[in-house]
């Protein structure tokens, strides 16, 4: 008698309860993935540039300043150097741009701009952060750079400059967005009790709200800086293809990403030290972006305001 | 006026009124720093339109003009004139074909987990922190492990589904952060009203939260993919041809898609093929600008919700 009334409560083993009990694991399954592809990013990198290490000695790679990893066999050298210069230049370059402009942005669309114009402008932005990099490189080389020629007499069709100038516009929706979300989030309170001393506008802004959402927005800062060094559409288009150690911005240069796409289209041989190469470049443009987007991420929790 | 009233009821020494001035000038200029400041924030926000305009003009200046049914029809060929986007156009179609289903199951599969089974856990940090760096990594570096996984190990070649895998797992942050975000909005109210009901918890899910949290959802997707369809490096990167003279016939075919036969143009010296080039952005342009339009009325019918 008491068995059976125990196995009226127990729960009955239907179809249903064995569905329910599959799912979970199903979704666990699947939200695995973004975590295999990070496992296998990392592995494919560090696999195929220990290969590449093999074959070029780590102190060649980080201390020569020479990347001729194309040429022929006996010219082959592999200095990551004027890669990693520059990816730099164009980055700084960028940053000199998109900082700003994108400061600019997040505090008119936070501070002054009726909730009207806030409608319109947003949206366009957004568009301006949709547009493709193949986009932006060709606008770079067709009307940037012929438009930079006039001004510079001297420099060449490929040049740091043109590609920079881009790259920089191509990061002021991201920066202008993120920033511009920190300082939202900082409470109208903190703003009226400024302007109740009899502060302007602008003292609001600089002086109050910037500062209690700065941790949200130097994340975007470096955020997009970690984009711009990402960036391969336009540096492949408008910066060139030779590596150059130099920090003149009217110089034909080759960013690492710009590298690893000639590298790619060419013909070369699988497991061919140039082949390997591309791996070795990978990796250091992933450990750069890493450290950023980790930075990043320090920055937004370490120091954010808590209200 | 203020300073002649004053100075009846209580005699005021020059020095005072010195510093009154002063006081009087330095609101004066902290009043003109903020327009001055004004006029700069509003022309740092009008910056990034202005580029937009003056990019959609150069854009359209140079390619209107070769937009014409022969554009659709025709392959990729050396004349300039008989050059079309025929094999591109089905290539980014069969792509992007490919990866919508893939995304979208991968992506809300795991919002699902993360949202709605997953305990708050060290774990669940892990799989958020995971998902959140993958967003920041360039999109050139999953242009690599689709060359490693997808071509070379899986034996797949440059191919459709190798690309199409690429692709998808490329957006596949920016689906899951949409779709959690959506996926949180939905009242708690609703899933215990389910719940009362003797629904499990997958019922719950299916017939409650997801159809709610479905307008946001599609926006996220949709985002994902107008950036799928732009996206350049990894295809080259994964091997995707630049001349291709057929129109695929299945997902084991070698492939083209628009923003490679835009590169590929670009990098022609004869200039018609900048004219080409531009005509093809109109194209990957519209469709882009299309699919926004979609996002962004599904975001405000989403948003009138109460």
């Amino acid at each position: 008698m008491a068995q059976h009334n125990g196995s009226r409560f127990r729960s009955p083993r239907t179809g249903r309860h064995r569905v329910e009990a599959l799912i979970p694991k199903v979704l666990l399954f699947m939200a695995l993935i973004s975590v295999f592809t990070t496992i296998g990013i990392v592995l494919t990198l560090l696999f195929e540039t220990v290969a590449f290490f093999r074959e070029v000695s780590f102190l060649e790679f980080v201390t020569a300043d020479k990347w001729t990893a194309l040429f022929s066999a006996e010219q082959r050298e592999f200095g990551i150097m004027p890669l990693v210069a520059g990816t730099l230049l164009v980055t700084v370059g960028a940053a000199f741009v998109a900082i700003p402009i994108g400061i600019g942005s997040a505090i008119f669309l936070s501070e002054y701009a009726p909730d009207g114009l806030r409608k319109v402008v947003k949206p366009m932005l957004e568009v301006l952060a949709g547009i493709p990099t193949i986009v932006y490189g060709f606008f770079a080389l067709t009307f940037v750079t012929p438009l930079l020629r006039q001004v510079f007499p001297g420099m060449g069709v490929f040049n740091a400059l043109s590609a920079s100038l881009v790259v920089g516009i191509m990061i002021i929706p991201m920066i202008a967005s993120l920033s511009e979300d920190a300082m939202r989030s900082v409470p109208r309170g903190i703003r009226e009790a400024a302007y109740a001393l009899g502060a302007t506008k602008l003292e609001v802004a600089v002086r109050v709200v910037l500062p209690a959402a700065l941790s949200g927005v130097i994340a975007s800062f470096v955020l997009g800086i970690s984009r711009a060094i990402g960036e391969t559409m336009i540096v492949t288009i408008a910066a060139g293809a030779t590596p150059n150690l130099t920090l003149d911005m009217t110089d034909s240069i080759q960013t690492m990403t710009a590298y690893m796409v000639q590298a790619a289209t060419g013909d070369n041989t699988y497991g061919s030290t140039p082949y390997l190469s591309i791996y070795a470049v990978g990796m250091t443009l992933f450990i750069f972006t890493f450290i950023m987007n980790m930075l990043a991420q320090f920055i937004a929790r370490r120091y954010k305001e808590e209200y | 006026m203020r300073g002649d009233s004053i100075s009846e009821s209580r005699n005021i020494s020059a020095n005072d009124q010195g510093s009154a001035n002063k006081e009087r000038r330095r609101v004066g200029f902290r009043r003109f720093k903020n327009r001055l400041a004004f006029g700069l924030f509003f022309l740092s926000t009008l910056f990034g339109i202005v580029v937009l305009a003056v990019l959609l003009i150069d854009v359209f200046r140079d390619g209107a003009a070769w937009i014409t049914p022969h554009f659709f029809e025709n392959f990729a060929s050396r004349l300039p004139e008989r050059a079309g986007i025929k094999a591109a156009l089905w290539g980014s179609i069969w792509v992007i074909g490919l990866t919508t289903p893939i995304t979208f199951i991968l992506g809300v599969a795991t919002s699902i987990y993360l949202e709605e089974y997953a305990r708050k856990n060290w774990f669940s940090r892990l799989i958020q922190l995971n998902i959140s760096n993958l967003a920041g990594v360039p999109s050139i570096v999953f242009g690599i492990l689709g060359l490693t996984l997808f071509v070379r190990e899986f034996g797949l070649g440059p191919s459709i589904l190798a690309g199409a895998f690429t692709m998808s797992l490329l957006v596949l942050p920016i689906v899951i952060v949409a779709s959690r975000e959506a996926i949180v909005s939905v009242p708690q109210a609703l899933r215990n009203a389910s719940y009362a009901m003797g629904a499990t918890r997958w019922q719950t899910i299916q017939k409650v939260v997801l159809p709610y949290a479905m307008p946001g959802i599609l926006t996220g997707t949709i985002l994902a993919l107008s950036r799928a369809i732009g996206e350049t490096a990894p295809l080259i990167m994964i091997g995707a041809a630049t001349y291709v003279a057929f129109t695929p016939e299945n997902v084991l075919d070698s492939f083209t898609v628009l923003p490679i036969q835009i590169y590929s143009w670009v990098g022609q010296p004869k200039e018609e093929f900048q004219f080409l080039a531009a005509a093809g952005i109109i194209v990957l342009l519209g469709v882009l600008l299309s699919m926004n339009a979609i996002a962004i009325y599904l975001r405000n019918k989403f948003q009138q919700k109460p």
